[in-house]
């Protein structure tokens, strides 16, 4: 029966294509959890004996520990500098009308077709006009433009699902408007807001291209950290890194679909 | 929260109210004064300007002119929170985040009342829309009804000296709707809240209302009780708009004080003169007739027009018949006939003689584009 047969071949050849695709999208991740294991001071693939101590290596190693303080301080300032920043404009484009609204709108956006590399160079060329030393300010700020159309994005969502109808009513019953945006629309936009953090302070967390120009010695991030650390040596505490890195993002995404849901937080479904 | 006396205690005025939208004037000039403990319906099509009133006496809006007064205190430019007014919405806007119990007690809990007082009149409101024991759920697990339901609690249980209600029933399917618009009137006569409703159905502003303000395109046309509005409308607008109405072409004999005497065929109409200011004696007029004034005339009776029968529909407790009446009107004549007999009677095709109870017509000058000669009357 050649009809039956044919089905039966595409539908085996779409599992395969599917399984393929989710295998390809996980091999790197797979690659290097396996790497971290390994016995032997080498980044070698599959490893011949297994072992903890390159965690113990870089989770003790000094630059790692640095990179990883100062990129805690980099994110937590710039995702909540980006989070207060991108709620207000977010607020302004969602809620009024004014001249050079696309305007603005666009060069809000823009961080997200600028290479980081160019937002890097431009930071690094600006600061040193400036006679700015290349403290936290400086990587904050660079960080801030660069997150901040995710943070912008994720906000003007859930304000665009949000009733202002809710508003009115909250308003008609007696709250005058800051107790409203306290019992009503901030309550409602949490879930925009948290998500919006969350993907600041991972993006942030992660940045690499354009914080290589702006950190120094002192101020560099982990991943800066990791770049200089790769430059001289190749054992296998880089993918203990990495597999933390993997493992402290999936908690933390774990967290926000327990507490939150992730469907919200990540704007597929209607808060309401 | 008993019944106050009604009469001529003003609870909502406005004067002269005017409020444009860019270069749209939305309310021109509008004046109107609300009785306290009285139900009253803003009424016309979309865009007429009803639902801006609203916003205006909520203070969601600032009038560009005028001056609006809550109890006797002018709160023009007060804002919506001090104005203690309640309003529904169409689809309620209930907090999706608060559970029933906090959404009836939100306008409580800001007026910083105890908090056992506000459990108190929360579980009162409850009661009253017959919802007590759904304290604790979340309004996206109540039905259409029920969320309706806590969105009157809501707004009645501050108490306010106005309740505005915008297009509360149109989110309801139909037999929902019949019983929660006997039920808001009853909660509404039994607390006596001075009521500001808003609707574009004609039918649930005369079963509801205790006066309606008709309005189009941003001006009051006619305010008045149902019976007035639907009986005596002061213009093609108003009796167009509200309730069905037929048009025929009748030939004016004469004037006399407040009284116009009409031709329609060899029968004698007599309408008010006051819609016929400036119509001489021999002008063509339309005369507008509500469906159930028409009847069909047996053998011998006085016919005003004929008519041949186009469909007749069973209704149940009548027929509504559809004539075509070519020497009187442009349109089909609906005809709406008590009783079951209708039926059998007066089959598609049967030429019929139709008359008109001679006082419950009213006409209005020809429409300039309904030049249409008037038959052998």
């Amino acid at each position: 029966m050649p009809p039956l047969l044919s089905r039966r071949l595409l539908r085996l050849l779409g599992g395969v294509t599917v399984t393929a695709i989710l295998g390809f999208l996980l091999l790197p991740a797979l690659v290097v959890t396996l790497a971290a294991f390994n016995g032997k001071a080498i980044l070698s693939f599959p490893p011949e004996t297994w072992s903890w101590r390159w965690f113990a290596k870089a989770i003790e190693y000094q630059d790692f520990q640095a990179g990883f303080r100062n990129g805690l301080i980099v994110t937590g300032w710039a995702s909540s500098i980006a989070l207060v920043v991108g709620a207000a404009f977010a607020l302004a484009l969602e809620r009024y009308d004014f001249r050079f609204k696309r305007a603005l709108e666009t060069v809000l956006l823009s961080p997200l077709v600028v290479p980081h590399f160019t937002v890097g160079l431009g930071f690094l060329i600006l600061a040193a006009q400036l006679g700015w030393a290349r403290g936290y300010a400086v990587i904050v700020a660079c960080h801030v433009v660069l997150v901040l159309p995710f943070v912008l994005r994720s906000v003007y969502i859930s304000l665009r699902n949000l009733d202002p109808r809710l508003e009115l009513a909250a308003a008609s019953l007696g709250a005058p408007p800051l107790r409203v945006l306290i019992t009503v629309t901030l309550p409602l936009l949490l879930p925009g807001l948290v998500s919006g953090w969350l993907f600041a302070a991972i993006l942030s967390f992660n940045e690499f291209t354009a914080s290589l120009f702006v950190t120094a010695q002192s101020t560099q991030t982990l991943p800066v950290a990791l770049y200089n650390y790769v430059r001289e040596y190749a054992d296998p505490s880089m993918a203990a890194i990495s597999v933390m890195y993997i493992v402290v993002t999936a908690t933390l995404l774990t967290f926000a679909n327990v507490f939150l849901g992730l469907a919200k937080v990540l704007n597929v479904e209607h808060p309401r | 929260m008993k019944s106050r006396p009604t009469g001529e205690d003003i609870a909502v005025q406005l004067d002269a109210v005017t409020k444009r939208f860019g270069k749209t004037t939305a309310l021109d000039a509008v004046s109107l004064r609300v009785r306290r403990g009285e139900l009253m319906t803003l009424l016309g099509p979309s865009g007429c300007g009803k639902t801006t009133l609203l916003n205006l006496v909520a203070g969601f809006l600032i009038p560009d002119s005028g001056e609006i007064a809550i109890d006797g205190r002018r709160v023009t430019d007060v804002p919506p929170y001090r104005r203690e007014s309640g309003i529904m919405f169409q689809q309620y806007a209930l907090f999706p985040h608060m559970s029933v119990a906090a959404n009836v007690g939100y306008g409580l809990k800001m007026r910083r009342i105890a908090k056992p007082e506000i459990a108190r009149r929360v579980a009162e409101a409850l009661a009253l829309i017959k919802l007590d024991g759904l304290e604790d759920r979340k309004p996206r697990q109540l039905s259409g009804g029920q969320q309706q339901r806590v969105a009157l609690a809501r707004a009645l249980v501050i108490r306010p000296k106005v309740l505005l209600l915008d297009e509360p029933f149109s989110a309801l399917d139909r037999n929902l709707r019949a019983s929660m618009q006997v039920e808001i009137k009853e909660i509404q006569r039994k607390l006596g809240v001075t009521t500001i409703f808003v609707t574009h159905d004609q039918s649930e502003a005369l079963s509801l209302s205790d006066r309606i303000a008709v309005l189009a395109e941003g001006r009051i046309r006619q305010l008045g009780t149902p019976d007035e509005i639907y009986c005596r409308p002061v213009d093609r607008f108003v009796a167009s708009f509200v309730g069905d109405v037929n048009v025929l072409h009748a030939r004016v004999e004469y004037i006399e004080g407040a009284t116009a005497a009409l031709a329609l065929g060899p029968a004698r109409v007599l309408v008010p003169a006051g819609t016929l200011q400036g119509v001489a004696p021999g002008a063509v007029v339309d005369l507008f007739v509500r469906p159930e004034e028409l009847r069909v005339v047996e053998e011998g009776g006085v016919e005003a027009v004929h008519g041949i029968v186009a469909a007749q529909i069973y209704q149940g407790g009548h027929v509504d018949l559809y004539v075509d009446v070519p020497e009187a009107a442009s349109g089909r004549v609906l005809i709406r006939a008590p009783g079951r007999q209708g039926m059998s009677l007066w089959p598609a095709g049967t030429r019929i003689g139709i008359g008109l109870a001679v006082d419950k017509a009213i006409a209005f000058r020809a429409a300039a584009d309904a030049a249409v000669t008037c038959g052998h009357a």
